[in-house]
């Protein structure tokens, strides 16, 4: 309940009502299992022991937990408004994209200038798409979930007219890729496995949106104006422009996001690029109750469950994509919550 | 013009009904919860009359009307339609009957044309909606009555007024026989509310009965034919007819005669103009002008009250007195500092305190702790915050104050606001706005809903806060509390200030008068 006030902090209640909706969805899952005639414990155990059962795999799950941790925030911020922002995805899209047009354009520039540069451009690519939703709700009315879904679509449309246009790299033989990014654009890994900086960005966005959130003045706003921003307007909140500024800083760490899977994985900007990672940070978002601490949790289960699925599929064999159906259940179950517990 | 006057009018022997009577309901009682809204009222209507109910609001008009359309169930009485004993499960029985209601918010779906709404819900409905005829018959029935609307545009597009105007053409198009009308000038401009008077004289004369809700006197008395007067839920006055009452009739009628006593003993204080308001005009959301050139002043110490029937200006005036609605023109002076269209917190800043009309949706924040809700006022200054900085000590000290000021039983900074009750919460609000030692309070309704004892407390504060040389803008509804508290009262309709008289001066019958639009200047000296 109080998982948005500047008492409640890290509301060790929250997680509560989240973890009946977990199990159900685990159980609904392990439901379906059976009917199909495979052992549930056996596919849970797959999960698990594939995310987290060597060096490799838990690497590979840091590297998903990047773009699942941004994304989450994509949707805390502009929830703690009181808006749904559910354009993770063509927010990531954007933010690559402009990412990606400054890595292709500035290739002369030294890597300590380069990440920089690209930090500020898949923000920016990001908080602009974002803030388009933002705009319209603020000077139009125009219901920002609906906006931001369907931006989605424009804005994974925008990078393929461009990986199949304009950008096209003429050796790639028909493949829409751009040429690849010089080493200065590139974000360094560490430990010799693909976990990149990105998990210092992610984790710096959380840190930096629950500090902000809890201890400053403008936390209190946001809190106000997500409470009831009438009351916020009575006491000379801007509403307007604080709806506008979430909007835009979410769409921002969605852009960040895609940036680092444009410069880190793959090297290059290219269609699919997320394999919906926009959606699973909204699931992450509502799984924490759009507290930005436990967004870490809730994306790394996410990332556990996805680096895991793909063994889990192999193993009980089962068609690829079934994992999909778990992820979307618990999306189901989070959402079928009691709207109280929701709105506190 | 009734048809009364035909002939020889003598009751039936056996159910005493009149010839010529539309309908009759008889000892009509209404309770919602503990609120009594109709005791005991008779009401009658005649065949090709227009019938005026007249009364304050809450007065109960719309509950008996609402029952007679059927929306409502009485707890008692009797409902007579052409002398038969009718009962009414559901608006669509009072159809039946040949009854019709217009509300006073449109049951319309935007997004449908004035034909397709019209269609909607009519009893047995084709399968196939013979679109084409039923447009041609609205054409027909609003040529008939003046009621000019385009059959095929959707209902999103249209004005207010014309919006009505569907609304009474689809009762007619249904065969309302008995026609009642909720307060229909409210959202009109006045050539609108002319030409719709025209029509319902017209309606009227085709031997149709026409009901009549209204709390403006001047159109009553241009209308009518009879009136029945509503107070408290009671019958005052029933069935008069509208020659022989003048207005000073009615407005006692309305609003009784009798003072109520005093809670305010002090003698008026005298203290330097506090709060002046200079011709100010004001917008509504809509844009229509909601007020017009208001003076007022309000000194250190005095408690100006602001009666009026809803709607005429005075949530613009508490708006724009507490920053959240520029005004058109016009200024606005706390002591000598122009702070014409300042903002909310630029208001609060200079001192204007505001105690809003609805505690949870404007003033508090429900679903967070009281801590929240505290702070709204003083986040930004020290020593809660200290640059961008928020400071939970003080924080959670400030709060625990004012509950501790109010004496707020079990609650902590920790408390869900909403789960407090109405008076704890408007007590709690009035400790926040206390702490900010406001010079000027604006009060909108500051005791609606609150039990006898919360009542008492916040009128307490009030008045304390006043003797500490507070200006005081009192906006209520409640006649009597406005009379117990103001040292003087102000009365606006149609967003003027009609008069502002001292509370020695005040009588309810002219501040009936005003409030209905029958003031006239050699009546009641200002």
């Amino acid at each position: 309940m109080a998982a948005s006030s500047l008492l409640g902090g890290f509301d060790w209640r929250a997680p509560l009502g989240v973890g009946r909706s977990l199990l159900l969805a685990f159980a609904t899952f392990a439901l379906l299992l059976l009917l199909l005639g495979k052992n549930p414990l056996s596919a849970y155990a797959a999960i698990f022991s594939g995310a987290l059962g060597s060096g490799y795999s838990i690497g590979e799950v840091l590297v998903k937990l990047i773009p699942f941790v941004l994304c989450a925030l994509a949707a805390t911020v502009p929830a703690r408004v009181g808006l749904v922002n559910v354009g993770g995805e063509g927010q990531l899209y954007m933010g690559a994209w402009l990412a990606s047009f400054a890595a292709l354009n500035l290739t002369s520039l030294p890597a300590w200038l380069m990440i920089p540069v690209l930090i500020v451009t898949g923000f920016a690519g990001g908080a602009g798409w974002a803030g388009i939703c933002g705009f319209l709700r603020v000077k139009a009315g125009l219901n920002e979930t609906i906006s931001s879904l369907l931006l989605n679509y424009v804005g994974t449309l925008v990078v393929d007219h461009f990986v199949h246009g304009p950008w096209k790299q003429q050796s790639a033989q028909g493949w829409p890729f751009t040429a690849p990014f010089v080493d200065a654009a590139r974000l360094p890994t560490f430990l010799g496995s693909r976990v990149h900086l990105g998990i210092v960005l992610a984790l710096g966005g959380v840190a930096l949106t629950y500090f902000v959130l809890r201890w400053t003045r403008w936390g209190f706003e946001v809190r106000i104006v997500g409470g009831n921003p009438e009351a916020a307007r009575r006491s000379g909140i801007p509403v307007g422009r604080y709806l506008l500024v979430a909007m835009a800083i979410g769409g921002g760490m969605a852009g960040l996001a895609g940036m680092c899977e444009v410069s880190a994985i793959q090297g290059r900007l290219r269609p699919g690029i997320s394999n919906g990672y926009g959606y699973i940070g909204f699931l992450a978002s509502w799984l924490a109750n759009h507290n930005p601490l436990w967004t870490v949790a809730t994306s790394a289960l996410l990332a556990i469950i996805v680096v895991g699925g793909d063994v889990m599929q192999v193993n009980v064999n089962l068609p690829s994509a079934s994992i999909d159906i778990l992820t979307g259940l618990l999306l189901f179950f989070i959402l079928g919550r009691s709207r109280k517990v929701v709105a506190a | 013009m009734a048809a009364a006057s035909d002939e020889g009018m003598s009751p039936h022997p056996a159910t005493g009904h009149l010839p010529g009577t539309a309908l009759a309901m008889v000892g009509i009682d209404k309770h919602f919860g503990e609120v009594l809204a109709n005791a005991s009222v008779d009401f009658s209507a005649r065949w090709g009359e227009v019938h005026a109910l007249l009364g304050e609001n809450g007065a109960g008009k719309s509950t008996l009307m609402s029952i007679l359309a059927g929306l409502y169930r009485p707890d008692n009485g009797q409902l007579l339609v052409d002398g038969q004993p009718v009962v009414l499960h559901s608006p669509k029985d009072a159809i039946k009957h040949g009854i019709g209601m217009v509300y006073q918010h449109y049951r319309l779906v935007p997004s449908q044309t004035v034909t397709e709404n019209m269609l909607l819900g009519l009893p047995g409905a084709p399968l196939r909606l013979d679109t084409r005829r039923a447009a041609r018959d609205i054409e027909e029935l609003s040529e008939r009555y003046q009621l000019r609307v385009d059959p095929y545009r959707p209902v999103w597009q249209l004005s207010v007024g014309e919006q009505q105007r569907v609304e009474i053409l689809k009762a007619l198009h249904r065969g309302a026989r008995i026609l009642i009308l909720d307060e229909p000038t409210a959202v009109l401009t006045p050539q609108e509310a002319d030409a719709l008077m025209r029509t319902i004289r017209h309606i009227a004369s085709e031997g149709r009965t026409v009901i009549f809700i209204s709390h403006k006197l001047e159109e009553v008395r241009s209308v009518a034919d009879r009136v029945t007067v509503l107070r408290a839920g009671r019958l005052v006055g029933s069935g008069l007819d509208m020659a022989e009452m003048s207005a000073r009739d009615l407005a006692r009628l309305m609003v009784g005669t009798d003072l109520p006593g005093r809670i305010r003993p002090r003698p008026r204080a005298s203290g330097a103009p506090r709060l002046t308001l200079r011709r100010l005009c004001a917008l509504d959301d809509r844009g229509l002008q909601a007020l017009r050139s208001v003076d007022l002043t309000i000194h250190a110490g005095e408690i100006v009250g602001v009666a009026g029937v809803a709607g005429n200006g005075q949530r613009e005036l508490a708006q724009v007195l507490t920053g959240m609605r520029k005004p058109a023109s016009g200024q606005v002076f706390l002591d000598d500092i122009d702070v014409t269209g300042a903002g909310a917190r630029q208001m609060a800043l200079a001192g204007v305190a505001h105690i809003p009309e609805d505690r949870l949706g404007e003033g508090l924040v429900g679903n967070l702790p009281l801590l929240d809700s505290a702070l709204m006022k003083s986040y930004y200054q020290p020593p809660i915050s200290s640059g961008p900085f928020l400071n939970l000590k003080s924080a959670v000290q400030f709060t625990r104050g004012l509950i501790a000021r109010f004496n707020v039983a079990g609650a902590t900074p920790r408390t869900i606001a909403r789960l407090l009750s109405g008076g704890q919460l408007q007590r709690f609000l009035l400790a926040r706005e206390m702490s900010m030692q406001p010079r000027a309070i604006v009060a909108v309704h500051p005791t609606r809903g609150l039990d006898v004892a919360a009542t008492h407390t916040v009128q307490e504060w009030l008045m304390s806060c006043s003797g500490e040389g507070c200006a005081l803008l009192l906006i209520s509804e409640d006649l009597d509390e406005l009379l117990q508290l103001s040292d003087r009262v102000a009365v606006l309709y149609e967003g003027s200030i009609v008069a502002a008289v001292d509370r020695e001066e005040a009588d309810r019958e002219r501040i009936g008068l005003m409030m209905i639009g029958s003031y006239q200047p050699d009546q009641v000296a200002v």
